[in-house]
């Protein structure tokens, strides 16, 4: 059951954002994309959602042709950089919103959604705010709702699109680890983007460093780490994505 | 000395501007509002109740209610489908369709009336057409709804359009990836999200769909207790010289306004909490 992506292309409508991106990531990996931004790597995320549709190429995922599965009926778990919670829901109704929205013949009953999500708020370390509305929570605790929210579908993948992009980096690195062990527990097969390599190596069993809709280098991070396959990986690995963008990284001012 | 804010004025000039503000408002607002209260029972309380039991100015208020009745959740509809088009899918014309939606902004009531005349009416070019299915669409209700609705289009999209592309798109994606459907995505994400910008938009359309003369002084013909809506009625009467009924009218038009205005004030005040909670953080 594991995700097979095969030569992706995708062009938006003056420049290619996918230039047949291929890889296989086994059943209940954490793989993280990785690249400077503009390098595709969101797009192949939303592509996984069903959010995006590739102008060719194949995925296959859980013996199905993933491309051909509406994404509503996917069960992939999005989480979004903004969070992108219901505002005018409750932190409780945010979280219940995947199963209330199911057909009556297969949604839980009431009594049975209420634990569901008591259940959720605890793993994700949120009990008791389940009546707040999303406004009145910080940006990490939002964070683990919208988690929370993607959990409750019982997602077969977790796609997550910067997740910690908005959050200082105090936060950022306490919810990596937290995040980690949450994966081990739960073994869902989860696809992570990040332009911070420090954050990819640190979260993932397997890294693809992306740049200009390619993979330049796939593998372990301790692989790539060993030998970088690309200049553009060593350059990468070396200072970190901001040096692209055209700002030299100091170390050590950077919460690095 | 006083501390002031760094971005506080002088005290004079916000005392001035407040003057002016206040003046302004008064000489040009308040005061023709209340002439119009004051003429309507110039002649006393009866006098003006006498002028509304009138069988032809009932006709106008009646007729006035139900074009309201029908445009205003039409251009509702309209309104929340153009701005849904406009603010979640990007298509080819996209600028174009924006445009065109001032436009009953941009061009004059009585163009957009003539319009209508030149359309469906006797010489026009469906004119005989409909004459011969037996349609009334000129000088009867439906040409004062088209006309009304053309006219008062823009509000409810213009409220949302802005509204709904700086929501963007992230929660309807978020509900679509947990399974909902396009119809729930709507009914439980995306209508909740712009239920105020869509309530302050139909308040301010209905208001102009009631006061609308223009447009609708064209089509309607001027049937006396037939197709007068209340603005023509108010025309009517005042050109005869019967300015009491005239301005009883034009207070009843006036009140349906302030009500309209003291509605969302009080709904704006009730609800100030979750407004503040569904606007972006």
């Amino acid at each position: 059951m594991s995700l097979v992506v095969d030569s992706i292309a995708k062009n938006f409508e003056r420049f290619p954002a996918l230039n047949g991106v291929s890889l296989t990531v086994p059943q209940g990996a954490f793989l993280a994309l990785v690249g400077p931004s503009g390098s595709g790597k969101t797009t192949l995320l939303r592509i996984l959602g069903g959010l995006e549709f590739p102008d060719s190429g194949a995925v296959h995922f859980a013996d199905l042709n993933w491309l051909e599965v509406p994404a509503r009926q996917r069960r992939a778990g999005f989480v979004f950089q903004q969070y992108a919670l219901f505002k005018h829901m409750t932190v409780e109704k945010n979280i219940a919103f995947g199963l209330n929205v199911r057909p009556r013949h297969e949604r839980p009953a009431k009594k049975e959604i209420a634990r569901r999500v008591e259940e959720l708020l605890a793993l994700v370390q949120l009990d008791g705010l389940g009546k707040r509305y999303p406004n009145q929570l910080s940006g990490g605790q939002r964070q683990r709702v919208a988690l929370a929210r993607a959990l409750a579908i019982e997602p077969r993948m977790l796609l997550l699109d910067e997740p910690f992009g908005a959050l200082d980096a105090k936060v950022r690195k306490e919810l990596r680890v937290w995040l980690r062990a949450l994966h081990e527990k739960m073994g869902i097969t989860t696809v992570f983007v990040t332009h911070d390599q420090e954050e990819a190596f640190a979260l993932a069993d397997l890294v693809a460093i992306m740049n200009a809709g390619r993979i330049e280098q796939y593998g372990t991070p301790a692989d790539v780490r060993r030998s970088p396959k690309t200049p553009f990986v060593a350059e990468f690995l070396e200072t970190g994505p901001q040096q692209h963008a055209g700002v030299p990284l100091l170390r050590g001012l950077n919460g690095h | 000395m006083k501390r002031r804010y760094p971005t506080q004025d002088h005290p004079a000039l916000r005392v001035l501007l407040t003057v002016i503000a206040f003046g302004v408002i008064g000489l040009f607002l308040l005061m023709p509002l209340a002439t119009v209260f004051s003429e309507a029972l110039s002649k006393g309380l009866g006098a003006a109740l006498d002028a509304l039991k009138e069988p032809d100015a009932r006709s106008a208020i009646w007729l006035t209610l139900m074009v309201a009745a029908i445009a205003v959740p039409l251009n509702a509809v309209f309104g929340v489908a153009a701005s849904w088009a406009i603010a979640k899918f990007d298509f080819r014309g996209k600028q174009f369709l924006t445009t065109l939606i001032d436009l009953p902004f941009s061009i004059s009531p009585v163009v957009s009336g003539l319009i209508y005349v030149l359309i469906f009416g006797l010489q026009g070019w469906f004119g005989e057409s409909l004459r011969d299915a037996n349609i009334k669409i000129i000088f009867a209700l439906p040409g004062i709804v088209l006309a009304t609705v053309f006219v008062t289009f823009p509000f409810v999209a213009r409220e949302l359009i802005p509204l709904m592309v700086d929501q963007g798109r992230d929660e309807e994606e978020a509900a679509t990836s947990l399974g909902a459907s396009g119809w729930q995505t709507f009914l439980r994400v995306t209508l909740p999200n712009i239920k105020w910008g869509l309530l302050y938009g139909v308040l301010l359309c209905n208001a102009r769909a009631m006061g609308e003369f223009g447009a609708v002084s064209v089509v309607s013909g001027h049937i006396r207790g037939l197709t007068n809506t209340m603005p023509l009625h108010v025309e009517v009467l005042y050109n005869d010289y019967q300015y009491v009924g005239a301005f009883t009218i034009a207070s009843v038009l006036a009140l349906l306004a302030i009500v309209t205005l003291v509605l969302k004030s009080l709904l704006e005040w009730h609800f100030a909490d979750e407004i503040a909670a569904t606007h972006r953080h």
